[in-house]
C-alpha cells in the first residue's frame, strides 16, 4: 500500500517535472504572449517588471522550485487568458467535464456491458457479427469526426439540439436551469460514450466467451443450467468487476477523448481549457491542467487495483 | 476452377489492400498545389461531377484537399509509428533482458508515459517544441509506443524462457547469438504488426490534434484542418466538407487496420498452416 | 426381456462429428466417437477405457446433450428404455443424469463452495448438502470457501456431493483420478463403489487401466473414438487369452506388470479414419474385410467385441 502510494507521488513529481520541462523549452515566449493579450501598448519598463514578476529570467530550476512550492500551497498561478487563478478555473471547468465525462463513462459502461454480453452470448452468430464490425468500425472512426456528425446531424439538420455552449447563449449562469445543462450536455456525452463503449464491450464479449468454454459452465450446463441461469449465475459474476475494472483504467482515453468532445461542441471544461492554453500560450493554465489530468488518471487506476483486489477472492482472502 | 487457399486469398488481398494505399498516397503526393487554388467563383460548391467532394469557401476543391491532406497525414503518420515502433522495441528488449532494475525504470517510465491522456501530452509536447510538424511528429511518437513495448517485453520474456534458448546459453551460445538466432526470428514480425497497428492509431492522432490547431498551419491541406475549417461552416449548411473528407479519412483507417489484421494472420505461424 | 428392463443406459452406433470452418467457407468433419456401442446396468461401475486424446470426454457431454454447436450426434440412447432425445436430455441432465467431473477447475472461481454444491434449484436443498457433506467427511467451513482453497481431494469430494445431492441414478465420473495421489485416487474410487452398491449406475471415464480393473465390473476398451470390446473385468486379471478384441489384448501387453510391449503404430486422426475396422491398420491379425467394412458387434464368451475374427 506504501508502495502503491510512493509510486503514484513519485508519478506526479515526475509529471510536473517534465511537463515544466516542456513549457520551459517552447521557443514560444509567453510574456509576449500576455503582452499581446493585454490588448495595450506595454513599455519596456513594464515588461521587465512582469519578466521579473514572473521570474522568466532566473535559471529554470529556481524557477521550478519556486512554482513547485506555490503549488503545494494550493497556487497554480494565474492564467493568461482568464486573468483568473487557474485553481479557480480548474474547479469551475472540472465541474462540467466531470458531469460530462461521468455521463459518457456510465452510458458507455452500460451499453458496452450490455452489448458485450449479447456478442457473447450469440458468439458467431448474425447479431454477434454485425455488433462486432460496428465495434470494430467504431473504434477507428475519430471522436472529433463523430462530433462533427453528430453536429450535423442532430443541430443543424433536425435542430434538436444547440450547437455548442453548456447553456444557452446570452443567459446568466446562476439562471440556467439544470435541464438545461442536461440538454446541453446529451450530444457531447454521447459523442465521448461512442468512442469508448466499443472497447469494453469487445472486451466485455471475450471475457464472457471464455466464461462460457470454461470448465465450470460446461459442469453448470451438465448440471441442468440454461442459458439464462448461467449468465447471470456465472456470467456476470466473473465479468462484471473485470469490465468495471477496465473501466476504471482507462481514464486517460476518456479524458483525451473528452478534449476532443468539448472542443467540437464548445463545452466549457477542461478539454477546451487545455487546447486554448496550449494555442494561447497559457503556461500557467497548461501545467495546470495537465497536472490535473495526470492526477485524474492516477486515481482511476488506484481504484482500478483496489476493485482488482476486492474482487478475486484468492487476493482478498490474503489481505484478510 | 482452381481453388485457391485461404492463405493465398489473404496473401492476394492484402497485396491489394497496400497497393490501392499507396495509390492513394503516391496521387495525394503529386497534386500540385494549383489543383488545390481557391478560386471565389467555386466557393461552397456541393458535390458534383466536376468537384467530386464539392469545394470549401474558398472555393478549393475538396477532393484534392482531402487526398493531399492524406498524404500529409500518412507521412507524419509513418514517421511517427516508425520512431515509436523503434523505440518500443528498444525499451521492450532491454526490459526484459536488463536487470530488475532496468525493467523496473522502464515499467515506471511507461506508466508515467500512460498516467497523462495522450491528447494533453501530445498538445504540452507540441507546445514545447513551438506547435509545427515538429512537435506534432515528436509528440505522437512519443505517445504511442508503450503498449508495443509491454508487447515486446512479454514476448522476449517468454522467449527467454523457452528450453531451445536455455540449451543454446548452456551450449555456450553469446546473449548477441542467442538475439539475432532465437529471438530477431519472432520479433520482426511482432514488430511489423504492431508498426501498421500502429501506423492508423498514430494519424487518428494526427487529425485529431491538427483539428485542435496545434501542428501543422492553417494553408497545410491536413485533414485535421479540413476538418476544423468545416466546423465553421457547418451551421450554413456545407455538411460535405465535414462529411466527405472525414469519411474517406475513416475508410482509409479501416485500410490500414485491415491490413494490419491480415498481416498478422500471414505473419502468425498458427494459422500459417491453413 | 427381462435383460432389457435392467438395462439403463443403451448406446448403440453413436457417431459424433465435429464441422470445422478452418479454412475459409470449406468444412471438414472430424468424427471423434465412431460407431460406439455400450450398456449400463443399474448397480455397476462401468469403465470406459482407453488412452488419452480418443474422445472419451466427449461421449460423456453427449450423453448429457451439452456438445458444443458445431456437432452433429447420430445413432441412438436409450434412457430406461426410453429415446433419449435433446429434450428428455435437457430434463434430466442434473437431475437423473449427473456428471462428476475431474477437477476443481470445473468449479466457478467466483463462487463460494457451499452455494456452488446446491446448485441452482430454487430452494436451496441446504440441509441435505450439509448432512451430505458430513457424511464425506468434509468440514462445517468447507461450504465457506472459495475453489482455491479445497484441496484435491475436498475438491473431488464437493463434486461428487453434486451427483449425490440430486440422488443421479446414472453418475458419469470423467476421468477422475489424474493428478491425485494413489491413497486419494483409491478413496475416490471408493466413493464411486459406494454409489454404485447403493444401485446408482456409474461409467467411469478413465485411462487409468489399473484402477479401472481394480474397481469395475465392466470395461469396455475404447479406441479411436469406438468401443472395440466390453468385457467383465475379471477377464482383464485373466490375460489376453480371456480378452476378445486384439486391441484389447495389445493393450494388456503394454501394462507395465504384463512385459510393458508397445503397439506399433498411431492412433488415427479424427479428420483421417480407416473405411474398415479403426484398428485394421495396426492389426496382427487383419483380414481382408477388415479394411472393408467396420465389423458388427458380436457377443462372445459374455462380452461383446467389434471383430471379424474373436472367437
Amino acid at each position: 500500500m506504501i508502495k502503491a502510494c510512493i509510486r503514484v507521488l513519485s508519478l506526479l513529481f515526475a509529471v510536473s517535472v517534465i511537463s515544466f520541462l516542456l513549457v520551459s523549452a517552447s521557443p514560444i515566449d509567453p510574456v509576449q504572449q500576455y503582452i499581446n493579450g493585454l490588448g495595450t501598448a506595454v513599455s519596456p519598463q513594464q515588461r521587465a517588471e512582469i519578466e521579473d514578476y514572473w521570474g522568466v529570467n532566473e535559471p529554470p530550476i529556481q524557477r521550478y522550485f519556486s512554482w513547485l512550492g506555490e503549488l503545494l500551497h494550493g497556487n497554480l498561478g494565474e492564467s493568461a487568458i482568464y486573468r483568473r487563478p487557474v485553481g479557480e478555473i480548474i474547479g469551475e471547468r472540472f465541474v462540467n467535464s466531470l458531469a460530462l465525462m461521468f455521463c459518457a463513462w456510465v452510458l458507455a459502461g452500460v451499453i458496452g456491458f450490455s452489448l458485450g454480453c449479447v456478442m457473447g452470448m450469440f458468439q458467431d452468430k448474425w447479431a454477434d457479427r454485425i455488433l462486432k464490425k460496428i465495434c470494430y468500425i467504431l473504434s477507428s472512426v475519430p471522436t472529433f469526426w463523430l462530433g462533427l456528425m453528430f453536429l450535423l446531424v442532430f443541430s443543424v439538420w433536425l435542430k434538436w439540439f444547440p450547437i455548442g455552449f453548456s447553456s444557452p447563449i446570452g443567459v446568466l449562469d446562476e439562471d440556467v436551469t439544470f435541464g438545461q445543462k442536461l440538454y446541453h450536455l446529451i450530444l457531447p456525452a454521447f459523442t465521448l460514450s461512442l468512442m469508448s463503449f466499443a472497447n469494453i464491450a469487445l472486451h466485455t464479449r471475450q471475457k464472457l466467451v471464455d466464461v462460457l468454454h470454461s470448465e465450470y459452465v460446461l459442469f453448470a450446463r451438465a448440471r441442468g443450467e440454461g442459458r439464462r441461469t448461467i449468465l447471470l449465475r456465472h456470467g456476470l459474476r466473473n465479468i462484471l468487476f473485470p469490465a468495471l475494472t477496465l473501466q476504471f483504467a482507462s481514464f486517460a482515453e476518456l479524458f483525451g477523448g473528452s478534449v476532443m468532445a468539448e472542443n467540437v461542441f464548445s463545452y466549457p471544461g477542461l478539454g477546451s481549457a487545455v487546447a486554448a492554453a496550449g494555442l494561447n500560450s497559457d503556461v500557467p493554465l497548461l501545467l495546470g491542467v495537465t497536472l490535473f489530468s495526470a492526477l485524474f488518471v492516477c486515481v482511476g487506476n488506484m481504484i482500478a487495483n483496489l476493485l482488482y483486489g476486492v474482487v478475486d477472492p484468492q487476493v482478498r482472502e490474503v489481505v484478510e | 476452377m482452381k481453388k485457391i487457399n485461404h492463405r493465398t486469398r489473404i496473401v492476394i488481398l492484402t497485396v491489394m489492400m497496400t497497393v490501392l494505399l499507396v495509390a492513394v498516397y503516391a496521387l495525394g503526393a503529386m497534386i500540385p498545389d494549383r489543383a488545390v487554388a481557391g478560386s471565389f467563383l467555386n466557393a461552397s460548391k456541393p458535390p458534383s461531377w466536376e468537384h467530386p467532394f464539392g469545394t470549401d469557401a474558398l472555393g478549393r476543391d475538396l477532393l484534392m484537399r482531402t487526398l493531399k491532406g492524406l498524404a500529409v497525414s500518412m507521412t507524419i503518420g509513418l514517421c511517427a509509428s516508425l520512431i515509436s515502433a523503434g523505440i518500443a522495441v528498444l525499451v521492450g528488449i532491454g526490459a526484459a533482458i536488463g536487470s530488475s532494475h532496468v525493467d523496473g525504470v522502464i515499467n515506471w517510465l511507461i506508466d508515467l508515459v500512460m498516467g497523462v491522456p495522450h491528447t494533453v501530452l501530445v498538445i504540452l509536447i507540441s507546445f514545447a517544441m513551438g506547435r509545427g510538424l515538429k512537435g506534432l511528429l515528436i509528440g505522437i511518437a512519443a505517445t504511442h509506443w508503450c503498449s508495443l513495448a509491454r508487447l515486446i517485453r512479454g514476448e522476449v520474456l517468454q522467449l527467454r524462457s523457452q528450453q531451445y534458448v536455455a540449451i543454446s546459453r548452456k551450449l555456450g551460445k553469446s546473449g548477441g547469438w542467442i538475439l539475432v538466432h532465437h529471438l530477431l526470428p519472432h520479433l520482426i514480425p511482432q514488430f511489423f504488426v504492431g508498426l501498421i497497428l500502429m501506423f492508423p492509431h498514430a494519424i487518428l492522432h494526427e487529425a485529431s490534434v491538427s483539428f485542435l490547431g496545434f501542428g501543422l498551419s492553417p494553408e497545410e491541406p491536413a485533414i485535421g484542418i479540413i476538418l476544423s475549417e468545416s466546423m465553421r461552416y457547418l451551421s450554413t449548411g456545407m455538411w460535405w466538407s465535414a462529411v466527405l473528407p472525414g469519411l474517406t479519412l475513416v475508410l482509409l483507417v479501416l485500410l490500414m487496420d485491415q491490413i494490419g489484421e491480415y498481416l498478422r494472420k500471414i505473419l502468425d505461424p498458427y494459422t500459417a498452416q491453413e | 426381456m427381462k435383460q432389457k428392463e435392467e438395462t439403463l443406459l443403451e448406446i448403440h452406433d453413436l457417431s459424433v462429428s465435429f464441422r470445422m470452418y478452418g479454412q475459409g467457407l470449406e468444412q471438414e468433419e472430424l468424427r471423434v466417437i465412431s460407431d460406439l456401442h455400450l450398456t449400463v446396468h443399474p448397480g455397476e461401475i462401468v469403465a470406459i477405457a482407453g488412452s488419452s486424446g480418443s474422445g472419451k470426454s466427449l461421449l460423456a457431454s453427449a450423453i448429457l446433450g451439452i456438445l458444443p454447436d458445431n456437432a452433429t450426434v447420430r445413432g441412438h440412447l436409450h434412457y430406461k428404455g426410453e429415446e433419449l432425445t435433446a429434450e428428455r436430455q435437457r430434463q434430466l441432465r442434473g437431475k437423473e443424469i449427473a456428471l462428476v467431473p475431474q477437477s476443481v477447475a470445473f468449479l466457478d472461481p467466483l463462487m463460494k463452495v457451499g452455494k456452488q454444491a446446491d446448485g441452482h434449484v430454487k430452494p436451496r436443498p441446504v440441509e441435505k448438502r450439509k448432512s451430505l457433506f458430513r457424511r464425506l467427511e468434509l468440514p462445517e467451513k468447507t461450504e465457506q470457501f472459495y475453489p482455491f482453497q479445497l484441496s484435491g481431494g475436498m475438491a473431488r469430494r464437493v463434486l461428487v456431493s453434486t451427483a449425490l445431492l440430486v440422488d443421479a441414478q446414472l453418475v458419469i465420473a470423467d476421468e477422475p483420478t489424474p493428478g491425485m495421489s494413489l491413497n486419494q485416487a483409491l478413496e475416490a474410487l471408493k466413493l464411486f463403489r459406494e454409489m454404485a452398491d447403493e444401485g446408482r449406475a456409474v461409467i467411469l471415464i478413465t485411462h487409468d487401466i489399473d484402477l479401472a480393473f481394480a474397481f469395475a465390473d465392466r470395461i469396455a476398451v475404447f479406441y479411436a473414438g469406438t468401443t472395440v470390446e466390453t468385457a467383465p473385468a475379471s477377464d482383464f486379471q485373466k490375460g489376453p487369452d480371456a480378452l476378445r478384441h486384439p486391441y484389447s489384448k495389445a493393450l494388456w501387453s503394454a501394462l507395465p506388470q504384463n512385459g510393458f510391449t508397445p503397439i506399433d503404430g498411431f492412433q488415427p486422426y479424427a479428420g483421417n479414419l480407416p473405411e474398415g475396422c479403426l484398428f485394421a491398420p495396426r492389426c496382427p491379425y487383419k483380414k481382408p474385410e477388415c479394411e472393408r467394412a467396420v465389423p458388427p458387434v458380436r457377443e462372445v464368451r459374455g462380452g461383446e467385441v467389434r471383430c471379424y475374427c474373436s472367437v
